[in-house]
């Protein structure tokens, strides 16, 4: 499934969408970035209630297919324009990261 | 054999730029044609480092020699120096602050990133005079 099938899917909001046609392959929530690195794969949905631009390094670093913003986590000023420059494909939700967590794995 | 070098200057506590030369040395090895899987483990560890220094060491500089059978990092700073390095290396162990915590830091995983995603993960390092860490990731 696309990312942006996922994102429709699960009624998620748009904050950037630069690569609509990457697929995903798996998933990771957490929030503390060194357990990102050293756990999450390329491809994974990435679901996170971090806001600040190391989301965006660490999401470039690991490969990551999206990162979705739970609980209605609002990114930082000046992230979103570098996750555009970056390629990120970012999305938003009211949801609890369990709860969104859950509807992705059963995507998968 | 030749190789190419790149380098760079971190600065201490700047975190809007901080990964920066992590994600350019993750393009450069792209470029280059690396497996996908040495650039992963090669950027992981770089940005770890970087960040490091950032949080740690106010800063320092990386440099990253590229060769066609392995990719060399090395990190230096002039920050406090780690007084105990097999501490340092353990899964959780962290002095990062309450601040540190709060930006996603401070899992005290990064060391132990370091060292599973390379070859070879060598800490000189002494109190009150700084750090250099030398990375290889054989491909
Ligand atoms: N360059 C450095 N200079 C001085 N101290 C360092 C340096 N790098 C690491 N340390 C010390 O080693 C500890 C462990 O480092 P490590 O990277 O594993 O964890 P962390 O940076 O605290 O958290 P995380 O990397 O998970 O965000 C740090 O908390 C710090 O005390
Ligand atoms: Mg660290």
């Amino acid at each position: 499934m696309t990312v942006q099938e996922m994102a429709e899917r699960l009624s998620l909001k748009t904050v950037c969408l630069c690569e609509p046609e990457r697929e995903i392959e798996g998933g990771y929530t957490g929030d503390l970035l060194s357990w990102v690195m050293g756990n999450a794969q390329s491809g994974d949905v990435w679901i996170t209630i971090m806001s600040n631009n190391n989301v965006v390094a660490v999401a470039v670093l690991v490969d990551v297919a999206c990162v979705i913003l739970s609980e209605d986590v609002t990114l930082d000023p000046g992230v979103q324009e570098l996750a555009e420059k970056k390629g990120i494909n970012i999305f938003s939700t009211a949801e609890s990261s369990f709860s969104i967590g859950a509807k992705v794995a059963a995507l998968l | 054999m030749s190789a190419l070098h790149f380098h760079f200057e971190i600065d201490g506590m700047d975190f809007s730029s901080a990964g920066d030369a992590s994600v350019a040395v993750k393009k450069k090895l792209r470029q280059l044609g690396f497996p996908s899987d040495v650039i992963r483990r090669c950027s992981i560890a770089m940005y770890e480092g970087e960040i490091n220094m950032v949080i740690h060491a106010d800063g320092g500089t990386a440099d990253v020699m590229v060769y066609p059978d392995k990719v060399v990092m090395v990190l230096e700073d002039h920050g406090p120096g780690i007084p105990d390095v097999e501490l340092a290396m353990k899964e959780g162990y962290s002095t990062s602050t309450e601040q540190i915590r709060n930006m996603g830091f401070g899992a005290g995983m990064g060391l132990p990133n370091m060292k599973r995603y390379t070859d070879s993960l060598e800490i000189e390092t002494q109190v009150g005079v700084g750090t250099k860490l030398t990375m290889v990731v054989s491909v």
